[in-house]
């Protein structure tokens, strides 16, 4: 059982690694959806199954659907991944990527120095999840659906605002 | 139900944050910034269900429902954005938008 931990975990970041160095933007997308299936399966392991299917469904569903029809939308061909190759040429990421390589080292020290111990997982069912959120959590609900609406609005008044304009950019 | 040392499943979190990171810090294209930011999103999350696990309460998923709904509501908006911008300079470039004053 904790084989299938590292197993998942290894897939997951060698996945995320492969997002950040892609250069066609389809192919980083087909990489970051096998790292959320991993961390849904992650999820499931944990012991949450409810918030495993919600990210296959909301995140692997929904949310990269989204980006699949913008990618669609902008229609990058392989010009594109000429110049995501020109990008990156190797000194502009060489910086950045060790200093982030030295803060993991620290936390990775940090985080294994202290003696918290291994724990037994308990699963929480979906049922007590709906208790809490509908519970002690109702205006974090209410909060969440303010902010979809929100984002709702933006996105319409941007899409609107794209249509109106369009004559006096061009 | 199954045996996980916490600092592993922190590690990883951490591995994937950072990985986000680089992708923030190195990329220039606007839908691959877009795409680490979701990483490290989902890097949070894992943390978030980790410690809802390890107190065996469903805070932690709680939590994990927000951070869903905020990365819906972010993704939407980041997208209009970006299919605007790429409108208005035929370009997913960031470095083309040091001109934006406010």
């Amino acid at each position: 059982m904790t084989t299938l931990f590292y197993l998942t975990m290894l897939i997951a970041l060698l996945a995320a690694l492969q997002v950040v160095r892609g250069l066609n933007a389809v192919h980083a997308l087909l990489h970051l959806i096998v790292a959320l299936l991993a961390l849904a399966l992650l999820f499931f392991l944990l012991g949450a199954p409810f918030a495993a299917a919600l990210e296959v469904i909301v995140y692997a569903g929904a949310i990269m659907v989204l980006m699949v029809f913008v990618i669609m939308m902008l229609n990058q061909g392989d010009a594109a991944v000429e110049q995501e190759r020109a990008w990156l040429d190797g000194a502009s990421w060489r910086g950045p990527g060790l200093l982030c390589a030295l803060l993991l080292l620290e936390l990775g020290y940090l985080l294994l120095a202290s003696d918290t111990g291994s724990a037994g997982w308990r699963p929480v069912a979906a049922a007590e999840v709906g208790r809490a959120l509908y519970g002690p959590y109702l205006l974090l609900v209410e909060l969440a659906s303010m902010l979809l609406l929100a984002a709702l609005v933006g996105a319409w008044h941007l899409a609107r605002a794209l249509k109106n304009r369009r004559g006096e950019e061009s | 139900m199954t045996e996980l040392p916490v600092e592993h499943g922190l590690l990883f979190a951490a591995a994937l944050f950072c990985i986000g990171l680089v992708g923030v810090l190195i990329r220039r294209n606007l839908i691959f910034i877009l795409m680490s930011l979701e990483l490290m999103l989902n890097a949070t999350a894992f943390v978030f269900v980790l410690g809802g696990a390890l107190h065996g309460n469903a805070d932690g998923q709680v939590m994990f429902l927000m951070i869903l709904t905020l990365a819906a509501a972010e993704i939407a908006v980041a997208l209009a954005l970006v299919v605007h911008l790429y409108r208005r300079y035929r370009s997913l470039d960031a470095d083309r938008l040091e001109a934006m004053k406010g």
